[in-house]
């Protein structure tokens, strides 16, 4: 029976990036590989702060609790920075890209836009790093056990799925945000980025109190989605005409080609 | 960076990213690993498949702690969440409660006894009331009223459980801090209120023995595939079977095998295995450990006499292993008697003189006993009447009481049926029941040192419960020099040498202590080779003959036996170990056994000085004639063999109810259906939702 805690887990962690995957990317292949290219940006840095982990634990007094702890937290600022440091370094590439991309296409416009490519490579590193931050979770969760036996919350494989499922979605919405941000080089935007990562990363700390963990996130995660749907070009008047099925109307009042 | 390190940072690095300070890795928050569990374990034989198993996956269920018989209704039909996993107090483990277990396996996962740490007060033998019934001597040819124990039941309390098949897993637990988990968990989940069923999460319980042999020993034979052509070879099951140990007071050119001219032998003959019903915890106190201990005392008892005079006949002193499983050992060394493939053959053969249990002799005193039917024969009559006597008169000036049974009595289940089976030979089996045994632990894991009285005062250092005088060791002392000056006249020694045949009484608290206590003591480490100290351990060595390639205990006794009736000889190393560039040596290396060993540390020096002793002990194969003859069907031989196993292992967990299962899986899915829905409808109106007046909206959206 176990094998229902796995595919519901594996549904509430994957399924909206899977909703966003099937509808928004796979019919594209240039999206498909920047999406597997900011998978990879990720990956590289995971790597780097793990060396940095490995070296750093090598040195460290492994009796003491409270060094073991600071350890821990320098190595979650550590690896946040990285990982916002590899977005930045994917921004710059990708630049560069679009540019040679640009040269080589006949048409006038380029075949992706910043805002586009913003959105997927966002998409890639939520894709990675929610797959390193839950898959050794759902392996576990086939069973036959469940955790509780030291007095764990039972609640444990379900708050990890939704963790991971804002994880997934905030790493999108900061994508985004950073881009743009980069793109009109509001330099404080990307201050808030970092920090609101830093906040959600550090509130894992909370756990086991997971309703002290997940609320929050699940805040700082509508108000990045509503910055990113912002940044993305979105308004309340659209969202309000889209709801009021007004949309067709306008579009065909302002004779716009679809 | 190697796989494993890799694995350790990703996995730690996940945990610090995401699941904060308290840093377990999932499983951990899930399973506790019981350590000290010892499972039961499928043996075959030509015919039928005893043990348990597992399935392949390790069988679940929700613990419940038996408290009475009475409780069985709740497993066997009222509780609500089947199967259920049982947890036996020791006095709970009877063939009755195991039997209905067994017929309501539908319900039972599995059962795990706790083992106490003290003997039980009731008798417990899950052996059969007629061990080794049918590979004995008495069969419808020979002795037709006394086969199958007609004419005495030997082990009258017997219940059979270890000849059981059971379809689910059994394993032993040891009372200890795991033991303690599970009732606690049990108590905090599982806990049956006034009838009324404990809800979700319950505490469970993972047993896995999942066991590869099946059916028969037939069968599992012809399925272990071990042709060279195979590019997977794979097999299934193991014949039972170690190596029996000899050692003779003359050396017996080895090499030359078959007919000795000139050459009568006295065997002296005991058996070191026994078993139990869980695999490898049996210790055999009483039924195995007590006669060949003796017998290793004897054979120190009579080293320097028979170096200075030596009778006009050798004693051959034999060691027996797998004489549980229906005699491997003996009726090997018979068939390779028989087959002219031992240094002697059967007509060397004297007369036989076996030491079966003889631990509990202050109770009930000592017993000869002897074979009905083959001394209908008057030569052989005169010749057994002839060796009694001799015990008496040794028994005389000594303060043991010996008796003979009723002749009419037949030999209890010993080594000398198989030689009887080949040929009539005069001997006798000491031992210390009249009758039926006097065993109450017969072949089961209470027959320790606790029940032979084995029992050392607890303030004393380990070096000091060694060297400590019991009262088990001076009884067995007593019996041993008995043995000795016994096997000393049958040899045709002469009476004025018996008084100085004295078993030493603190080598017999040496053996005592390392056969039953730990092995890893000071003599046990000077006496066996380098290479070997790493067996040495804190605990008994295994009885439980186990597989042809598993032979510690045999070496053991080896090595204990070359000590006590070898010499050192002054050679090096290069020439002790190899034995091809024998030179300085004028006896050759067929004659002796040389065998390099750790020494002791000299008074004034920290390392041990190894040196070289010369012996005629010598191991020999004790595997079964029926695998030899490739024969599996076989009646006249043993044909038991061990299936093989992958992972054996017990946890506990909790299991989730469930509505708690359900509600994660319809929450996936809700989550799973919403996104998509929603995805396809803001995918399908992007155009216009992310279209501001201040940039315009790409052609590809």
């Amino acid at each position: 029976m176990t094998a229902a805690v796995f595919f519901g887990c594996t549904f509430i962690a994957f399924g909206p990036a899977i909703a966003l995957f099937l509808f928004t990317i796979a019919r594209d292949p240039l999206r498909v590989i920047f999406l597997i290219a900011g998978a990879f940006f990720w990956l590289v840095s995971l790597l780097l702060s793990s060396l940095v982990w490995f070296i750093s634990v090598q040195i460290s007094d492994k009796e003491s609790a409270p060094q073991q702890k600071g350890l821990l937290i320098f190595g979650v600022v550590l690896s946040v920075l990285l990982q916002e440091l590899f977005r930045f370094g994917y921004y710059k590439l990708l630049k560069k890209a679009n540019e040679g991309l640009l040269a080589l296409s006949q048409e006038e416009t380029m075949p992706i836009s910043i805002r586009q490519l913003a959105y997927v490579s966002g998409l890639g590193f939520g894709f990675m790093s929610g797959a390193f931050s839950v898959v050794n979770i759902l392996a576990d969760s086939v069973g036959p056990g469940t955790v509780g036996i030291h007095g764990d919350s039972q609640h444990y494989f379900l708050s990890s799925a939704f963790m991971t499922m804002a994880i997934i979605l905030l790493h999108m919405f900061w994508g985004v945000v950073f881009f743009d941000a980069c793109e009109k080089k509001r330099w404080w935007c990307l201050v808030v980025v970092v920090a609101s990562h830093l906040l959600v990363s550090c509130l894992t700390f909370q756990n086991p109190y997971y309703v002290g963990s997940l609320v929050p996130t699940y805040v700082i995660m509508s108000l990045m989605g509503v910055w990113a749907f912002c940044c993305a070009g979105g308004s309340l008047r659209n969202l309000k005409l889209c709801l009021t099925c007004k949309d067709k109307d306008f579009l065909l009042a302002n004779h716009r080609p679809r | 960076m190697d796989f494993i390190s890799t694995k350790w940072i990703i996995h730690l690095l996940l945990c610090c990213l995401f699941h904060g300070v308290g840093c377990n890795s999932v499983e951990q928050k899930i399973y506790v690993k019981l350590n000290d569990t010892v499972p039961c374990v499928r043996l075959l034989n030509a015919t039928h498949q005893i043990g348990c198993q597992s399935s392949l996956a390790g069988d679940v269920g929700v613990i419940h702690i038996l408290e009475s018989e009475g409780n069985l209704e709740w497993v066997l039909s009222t509780g609500p969440s089947p199967p259920y996993m049982v947890i036996l107090e020791s006095t709970l483990f009877t063939r009755d409660i195991m039997m209905k277990l067994k017929n309501g396996s539908s319900r039972i996962a599995g059962v795990a006894v706790v083992k106490p740490s003290t003997n039980p007060i009731e008798d417990f033998s899950p052996h059969t009331t007629c061990p080794n019934e049918n590979t004995g001597v008495y069969s419808e040819s020979y002795g037709p009223t006394m086969a199958h124990c007609n004419t005495t039941v030997w082990n009258p309390k017997g219940n059979g459980l270890s000849y059981e098949e059971f379809n689910f897993p059994i394993f032993s637990l040891k009372d200890d801090n795991g033991t303690e988990f599970i009732r606690q968990c049990y108590l905090k989940h599982n806990l049956v209120v006034n009838g009324s069923a404990p809800g979700y999460p319950l505490c469970a319980m993972q047993l896995s023995s999942h066991m590869h042999a099946v059916r028969d020993t037939v069968t599992c034979m012809r399925r272990s595939d071990t042709s060279p052509f195979s590019l997977n070879p794979e097999v299934v099951c193991d014949p039972l079977g170690s190596f029996n140990v000899w050692g003779s007071t003359k050396s017996l050119n080895n090499t030359a095998k078959g007919h000795k001219e000139n050459e009568t032998v006295v065997i002296a003959a005991a058996r070191l295995d026994s078993r139990a019903f869980f695999h490898g915890i049996s210790l055999g106190a009483e039924s195995g450990a007590s006669g060949f201990i003796t017998l290793l005392a004897a054979a120190g008892a009579l080293a320097n006499v028979t170096r200075q005079d030596h009778p006009p006949r050798t004693i051959l002193y034999t060691f027996f292993q797998g004489e549980t499983f229906d005699y491997i050992g003996s009726s090997r060394m018979v068939y390779d008697m028989e087959k002219d493939n031992f240094a002697i053959d059967l007509d060397n053969i004297h007369s036989l003189l076996e030491i079966g249990q003889v631990g509990l002799h202050n109770i009930s005193g000592l017993w000869l006993h002897s074979d009905p039917v083959s001394r209908r024969n008057d030569s052989i009559d005169q010749e057994v009447k002839r060796l009694i006597d001799y015990f008496q008169s040794v028994a005389t000036n000594l303060t043991i009481s010996l008796g003979q049974p009723d002749v009419s009595q037949p030999l209890p289940p010993a080594s000398f049926q198989r030689f009887l089976r080949a040929q009539s030979i005069p001997g006798v089996v000491l031992t210390d029941h009249k009758s039926h045994f006097t065993n109450r632990f017969l072949e089961s894991m209470y027959d320790n040192a606790e029940y032979l009285n084995l029992t050392y005062p607890p303030d004393l250092s380990p070096e000091e419960q060694f060297n400590f005088d019991t009262d088990t060791a001076r009884g067995l002392t007593e019996v041993a020099t008995m043995v000795a000056r016994t096997l000393y006249k049958q040899a045709g020694g002469a009476d004025e040498q018996l008084a100085s045949i004295n078993a030493d009484l603190q080598t017999v608290n040496h053996l005592l202590y390392g056969f039953l206590k730990q092995t890893n003591n000071s003599w046990f480490r000077a006496i066996v080779p380098p290479e070997h100290q790493r067996f040495l351990g804190p605990a008994p060595p295994e009885y439980y003959v186990g597989v042809t390639f598993n032979n510690t205990f045999s070496n053991l006794v080896r090595y204990v036996l070359a000590n006590l009736t070898g010499t050192a000889v002054n050679i090096s190393k290069e020439n002790c170990t190899d034995q091809s560039k024998f030179t300085d040596d004028t006896e050759s290396t067929d004659m002796y056994d040389y065998m390099w060993v750790s020494g002791v540390t000299p008074p004034n020096g920290t390392e041990p000085v190894p040196y070289c002793v010369r012996s005629t002990v010598r191991l020999a194969r004790a595997q079964s004639p029926a695998f030899e003859l490739q024969d599996y069907h076989s009646s006249n031989y043993s044909t038991w063999s061990e299936s093989r196993w992958k992972y054996i292992g017990a946890r506990i967990f909790l299991v989730a109810g469930n509505d708690l299962e359900m509600l994660t899986l319809g929450m996936g899915v809700a989550v799973l259906v919403t996104s998509l829905l929603l995805t396809y409808v803001i995918n399908s109106k992007a155009d216009f939702l992310f279209s501001s007046g201040r940039e315009p909206a790409n052609a590809t959206y």
